[in-house]
């Protein structure tokens, strides 16, 4: 009787490490609004599925809902690594309806989208405790990056130990500094790029096959 | 006798010891911190809250957000967290060091003017 449960329990195991192999990792992208996940997103699935995951747009919040594109191949020196990319809202500590209205809405758009937005930051906090297996933490290289929601988010992400992938994007602007990100999170290896105009993805792809395949 | 000063007076600000935080769960610290800045209270906690705190105290404050009432908070803190320098045998045996001073207020009354590693400089304004 002890034999046969040692040789069920062996089996499940070997089984389910099988199929926790053949899974998909799901990697969150993850950052403060407006620092180009979308656009990350949608240059990945594009670049690899044809189809995009979210619009895009320079009013911040405009991701209000985490989003999943599921067995995203990326192929790699001719391996393959299999990802779902979860496009995450951006992550702050406050939401003020008013400066929405900066951004010629009208007084109810701009509440409805102040508590969409809200609700999609707890979202994306959720997700982040419990449903993804590493991170990709995308900044605007053209802002400053010292910021205490950046710190607070990789002191998140570090805890959990995932694995995480930080991308100096935007730097096709003028303003641009990789650097400043480098010596703000010394602990992790930065990759830059600019998800709008596709520069340096051969590398971003190389990383993210090399962080989570 | 000293006049009883009100909430219009001033701002009032919240010292929160370590001890004091020490044997509190998770939630009961996030409670006493948004009950206070809620307030329009400054809350600064002299040992910080450990990560997952921090990601939870983000979840509640944005259930909490009302238009007109309440924004969200600031919430400061040097830096360097010192999670990053430990082991993981540490971290398994619950010695996960989070102690860092953390200031956090109203989103709507407290303004960071400047932070390094080693300073932290905010403007704090009535409400």
């Amino acid at each position: 009787m002890g034999l046969l449960t040692n040789l069920k329990d062996s089996i499940s195991r070997a089984a389910s490490t099988l199929f926790s192999e053949e899974d998909p990792k799901r990697i969150g992208i993850y950052g403060p609004p407006n620092a180009g996940k979308t656009t990350l997103a949608n240059r990945i699935a594009r670049d690899w599925t044809g189809d995009a995951v979210g619009p895009e747009s320079h009013v911040p919040h405009e991701t209000r809902r985490a989003r999943r594109k599921e067995n995203v191949e990326i192929e790699r020196d001719g391996k393959k690594v299999t990802i779902d990319i979860v496009d995450t809202p951006g992550v702050t500590t406050k939401v003020d309806y008013t400066e929405f209205l900066e951004h010629d809405m009208e007084k109810d758009d701009a509440v409805r989208r102040s508590r969409e937005a809200t609700e999609g930051v707890a979202e994306a906090m959720h997700w982040l405790r419990e449903d993804v297996d590493g991170v990709i933490y995308v900044l605007d290289s053209a802002t400053d990056p010292f910021t205490q929601v950046n710190t607070m988010l990789i002191g998140i992400i570090e805890s959990q130990d995932l694995p995480v992938l930080i991308l100096a994007n935007k730097i096709d602007l003028e303003e641009s500094s990789v650097q400043r990100i480098r010596n703000a999170y010394p602990q992790h290896e930065t990759i830059p790029l600019s998800a709008l105009e596709g520069d340096n993805m051969d590398e971003v792809y190389d990383k993210i096959a090399e962080y989570f395949g | 006798m000293a006049e009883i000063k009100g909430p219009d007076d001033g701002v009032q600000i919240d010292l929160i010891s370590g001890e004091r935080m020490d044997g509190l769960a998770s939630m009961e610290k996030i409670r006493i911190i948004l009950d206070g800045v809620r307030d329009g209270n400054i809350v600064i906690l002299e040992e910080g809250l450990s990560p997952d705190e921090e990601s939870r105290l983000i979840e509640v404050t944005m259930t909490e957000i009302s238009p007109d009432e309440f924004n969200g908070i600031e919430i400061e803190t040097y830096p360097k967290s010192e999670t990053a320098d430990q082991s993981i045998l540490d971290r398994i045996m619950g010695k996960e060091s989070t102690k860092k001073l953390t200031v956090i207020g109203p989103a709507n009354q407290i303004e960071t003017l400047h932070k390094d590693e080693t300073l932290i400089s905010a403007l704090v304004s009535r409400k």
